[in-house]
């Protein structure tokens, strides 16, 4: 190889246009006769409509068009299941997924009533006030374990209860293990998770050109061409007639997969049938009520472990609020059942949830997509047995790790991607080694937290560990070209967020066409540039789309040196690639630049050869056989306030193993922020609902997101560990940094406040001052 | 619809002269009506600081103050950062180099924000800086490489 560009710290391809403000993103389109759209949306968490009038809304001034339920037709019915559930034995699932306009119930605050469609956005919201509804409240659902009582009101009536789902899976014989066990640890734990609160909201513009007999849609989505499927499905249109356009996207983290949201469905819709351009751009109170979030779980979890604290076995049961439908399936809480196997050597494990239906926004995946509650259960079960067994709570964690000689390791149960749960490579130790010396574990426990506690100060430190399934399948695919110019072009179909792929899969390309990353031009997210693909989300834009980049890459690099042979009339073994040429080597002056050679292969007059393509181009799929895992290790010091129960971070180690590093710079920003939302979601961000389902602090102001005050300094540091499930090695690395975040916090705290002493545990998050304050004086 | 006001904004060095509802958020005036859509909004309350502008040198929040109320007045927004075309100017430039930004959306806001910081303070320490980026909310960075690119223009404003 020439040239290197994998691993490297190369800046930003799209960073000028961002920064310059010349990055289109959703609301930034702008359509000559643009109409703006605005939704009426239930105030109530459960209700029946009795009527509605929109006559004065009709009547207003600049209204172009109010639609309900009624007004749709055969339009209405209820929108796709996205993940269908996979294939587990005995397994229950009811489907119940939302429908573009409440009719007859509404099951949510915020759930869509009416569309309203004006000449500007500030008329459509004043004809929502003229949209006289008639609701009959009902009794609403919220709390996850009143919403089994027998006599609970029921979020489908239909149904004979709330649950959504109920899945068993199990690995060895757990019953066994807990027979033969020394010692037993049984803990409840409590696990919210709030929003993911993208800085940019939701929003879509359509347009339908009567002339062309096209529909083009811009979506702040994370799977344009699922939408674009979708919507041709929906609106009796060719595929080819729709066009879906991912632009800048201002933060996806999951919600923005959750295809199919009902405005994703209402304003192609409309824009159809008034032949005009239509926008909706959701507001931020908007966003708490009608964006997915991430939420509740309760497991109920018992460790089995022998004398020397090995792990026999694990039986877990838990609940999961799955919202008011469940289009997403149940990534989330397979997720958590999954992933609470973490890294250790776990021989036999029994594990039932039940996905109940509450009078909530519905849930999808938030970055992490129920890892964290997983992780949560086991780490926090491990701090438990390492003290009740008298053991170091690295010690135990040592003692319990997967060893490296026992790759590719079977986990049994089937994870979200529908395969058996297999960690494709792995070496953990050397993770926990880095994070223990970067962080000064035991100096820290044997000399500077009693110093700290002789001045009265208090001090903790955590240390957990982590998995992260990433690069899940089917699969990605990429179109590569060499232009006449001698830049090349990358296509991808999924959609980008702030992840960085304009220069992650430049880099890529460039190190199969020994051109710089500077020139390769990536377009992701147009259907009309590429579209085949799922999406992004998962963790798997590099390592999926990345393969499918570097395997067109390289198949453009065999063309170019095809061509090049020819011309040159040598053996493409006496070639080289560099600096956007091809020459001979040891003859640096013999060279032809890959634009002129893209110019000879797309030739205008003579014969082709038979079985030849025109120019230099190729487009490759990849789908790998099942996910890659990730690992890796938190540590942190802290420093409580012993009056305000405030915590300070002092010191932040992460140590992550994400296989081939395509770009360190991308990859710790990826890690940073991450961590940053761990800690919104470990001390920060809590929902706050009432009774009735209303959302308490649907604003920025009232649900806390975590400063530039909050997130500390944090030191990173990698192994390497391949994976072999793709050409590169790579592993995703999207979501590892969220992951551990909420039990480090409770170990840490723990540790500092010295609560465990005092027969106190951390077993839920979100904490706050106000709730450590509650469970420091024994009210957990 | 009625009721209508005359207003003339300056925006980075061009006067704009429209005729505008009173209720109109200056967020919407310089997105809808000027097309500067750099500016962007995030919460419309005041709290993320995404729409931050310039007003007359002072960072303000352009979805809490109405058009009408910048009649007469000089706003600065991203587009007018850059030195030139295809330029950047240092502190736009500390923030690619020091990958100081993710998806973006924040981005316009936070280089508002700290154009007007370091005039004030050319020197800053990272806490400094710190007290400084925490009225504007990014959620993608964790807010280490925004802090470096600070901290990196600042060097490199002072000749360093």
């Amino acid at each position: 190889m020439e040239t290197r560009h994998i691993g490297r710290p190369v800046t930003r391809n799209e960073d000028p246009r961002l920064l310059t403000g010349r990055a289109l993103f959703v609301d930034d389109v702008s359509l000559p006769g643009m109409l703006h759209a605005a939704v009426l949306r239930s105030p109530h968490a459960h209700a029946e409509i009795r009527s509605l009038d929109a006559a004065a809304a009709r009547a207003r001034a600049g209204v172009v068009a109010v639609v309900t339920a009624e007004d749709l037709g055969e339009f209405w019915k209820p929108g796709p299941l996205l993940v269908p559930p996979p294939p587990i034995a005995g397994m229950t699932f009811r489907q119940r997924c939302q429908v573009p306009l409440a009719r007859g119930i509404v099951r949510h605050v915020g759930e869509p009533v009416a569309l309203v469609v004006a000449e500007s956005r500030y008329i459509a919201e004043d004809a929502l006030a003229d949209i006289a509804v008639d609701y009959a409240p009902l009794p609403a659902v919220g709390d996850l374990e009143a919403a089994l009582a027998p006599d609970a009101p029921r979020v489908h009536a239909d149904l004979p209860d709330n649950i959504a789902a109920e899945v068993r899976q199990a690995k060895g014989d757990y019953a066994a293990a807990r027979a033969r066990a020394a010692h037993l640890v049984r803990r409840r734990f409590r696990y919210d998770r709030g929003a993911s609160i993208p800085m940019e909201t939701r929003g879509i513009v359509a347009a339908w050109d009567a002339k062309a007999d096209r529909l083009t849609v811009w979506d702040t989505t994370q799977a344009p061409v699922v939408i674009r499927n979708g919507l041709a499905a929906m609106l009796g249109l060719s595929e080819g007639q729709v066009r879906v356009i991912a632009p800048f996207i201002g933060g996806g983290f999951g919600p923005k997969m959750m295809m199919f949201y009902p405005e994703e469905m209402l304003v192609p819709w409309i824009a159809l049938r008034l032949a005009r351009p239509v926008k909706w751009i959701e507001d931020r109170l908007e966003h708490f009520f009608a964006t997915t979030h991430e939420r509740g779980q309760i497991h109920e979890a018992e460790l089995a472990l022998d004398a020397e604290g090995r792990i026999l076995g694990v039986r877990d049961e838990f609940l999961m609020d799955t919202g008011a439908y469940d289009p997403y399936g149940l990534t989330v809480p397979l997720n958590s059942q999954c992933t609470l196997l973490n890294c250790y050597d776990i021989p036999a494990y029994e594990s039932r949830f039940r996905a109940v239906f509450t009078n909530r926004t519905l849930v999808s995946p938030y970055r992490g997509a129920g890892r964290q509650h997983g992780i949560f259960v086991i780490e926090r079960l491990l701090d438990a047995a390492a003290r009740e067994l008298g053991l170091d709570r690295v010690e135990i964690r040592r003692r319990n790790l997967i060893p490296p000689g026992r790759f590719p390791y079977r986990n049994e149960i089937i994870f979200q991607d529908f395969a058996p749960l297999t960690y494709d490579s792995g070496n953990y130790a050397p993770i926990l080694d880095k994070a223990l010396a970067a962080i000064g574990y035991h100096r820290f426990l044997a000399e500077e937290q009693p110093r700290a506690r002789a001045e009265g100060r208090h001090l903790g430190i955590g240390v957990v560990c982590y998995v992260e399934g990433t690069g899940i399948g089917p699969y990605e695919g990429a179109k590569v070209r060499v232009q006449a110019s001698g830049k090349v072009t990358l296509a991808t179909g999924i959609g980008t967020q702030g992840q960085g792929h304009y220069t992650a899969f430049a880099q890529v390309v460039a190190e199969q066409l020994g051109v710089e990353a500077r020139d390769v031009e990536v377009t992701t997210g147009d259907t009309d540039q590429f579209d085949w693909g799922v999406g992004t989300f998962a963790s798997r834009g590099a390592v999926v789309a990345g393969a499918a980049a570097h395997e067109a890459a390289k198949a453009v690099r065999a063309k170019v040196l095809k061509a090049a042979a020819e011309h040159f009339e040598c053996a493409e073994e006496d070639l080289v690639l560099g600096n956007g040429k091809v020459s001979i080597a040891g003859v640096p002056e013999r060279a032809i630049a890959l634009g002129e050679l893209a110019r000879l292969a797309n030739p205008l007059r003579g014969a082709v050869k038979p079985g030849t393509e025109p120019g230099l181009e190729a487009t490759r799929y990849f789908g790998p056989e099942m996910g890659a895992t990730a690992a890796g290790v938190h540590a942190m010091v802290l420093e409580m306030d012993a009056e305000t129960l405030r915590p300070s971070i002092l010191r932040y180690v992460v140590v992550h193993d994400c296989g081939t590093v395509l770009n360190p710079l991308i990859l710790a920003g990826q890690i940073h922020g991450g961590v940053a939302q761990g800690i919104g979601n470990a001390f920060f961000e809590r929902l706050a609902w009432a009774e009735d389902g209303q959302l308490l602090n649907a604003s920025l102001a009232d649900y806390l997101l975590p400063t530039a005050l909050d997130v500390p300094r944090m030191e990173l540091d990698h192994t390497v560990t391949p994976s072999p499930l793709n050409p590169l090695g790579t592993k995703g690395a999207g979501e590892g940094g969220a992951i551990p975040v909420g039990a480090l916090f409770a170990q840490a705290i723990e540790d500092a406040l010295d609560l465990p002493a005092r027969g106190i545990e951390i077993t839920e998050i979100p904490l706050s001052p106000c709730r450590l304050w509650e469970i420091a004086q024994g009210h957990g | 619809m009625s009721g209508r006001v005359a207003i003339a904004v300056t925006v980075n060095g061009t006067t704009h002269r429209r005729e505008v509802e009173p209720r109109l958020l200056l967020s919407d005036f310089l997105r809808h009506e000027l097309g500067l859509t750099g500016t962007h909004v995030g919460c419309e309350h005041g709290v993320c600081g995404a729409c931050t502008i310039r007003l007359d040198g002072a960072p303000v929040r352009s979805c809490l103050i109405f058009a009408v109320q910048a009649d007469g007045r000089a706003i600065a927004t991203v587009e007018g950062l850059a030195p030139a075309p295809g330029r950047l100017s240092v502190l736009q430039q500390a923030f690619q180099d020091a990958h100081g930004l993710q998806c973006g959306y924040c981005t316009p806001g936070i280089l508002m924000t700290i154009s007007a910081f370091l005039e004030d303070n050319p020197e800053p320490t990272e806490e400094e800086v710190r007290h400084a980026l925490s009225g504007t909310l990014c959620r993608c960075t964790g807010y280490q490489h925004i802090v470096d690119a600070v901290l990196l223009a600042a060097r490199r404003l002072q000749g360093g």
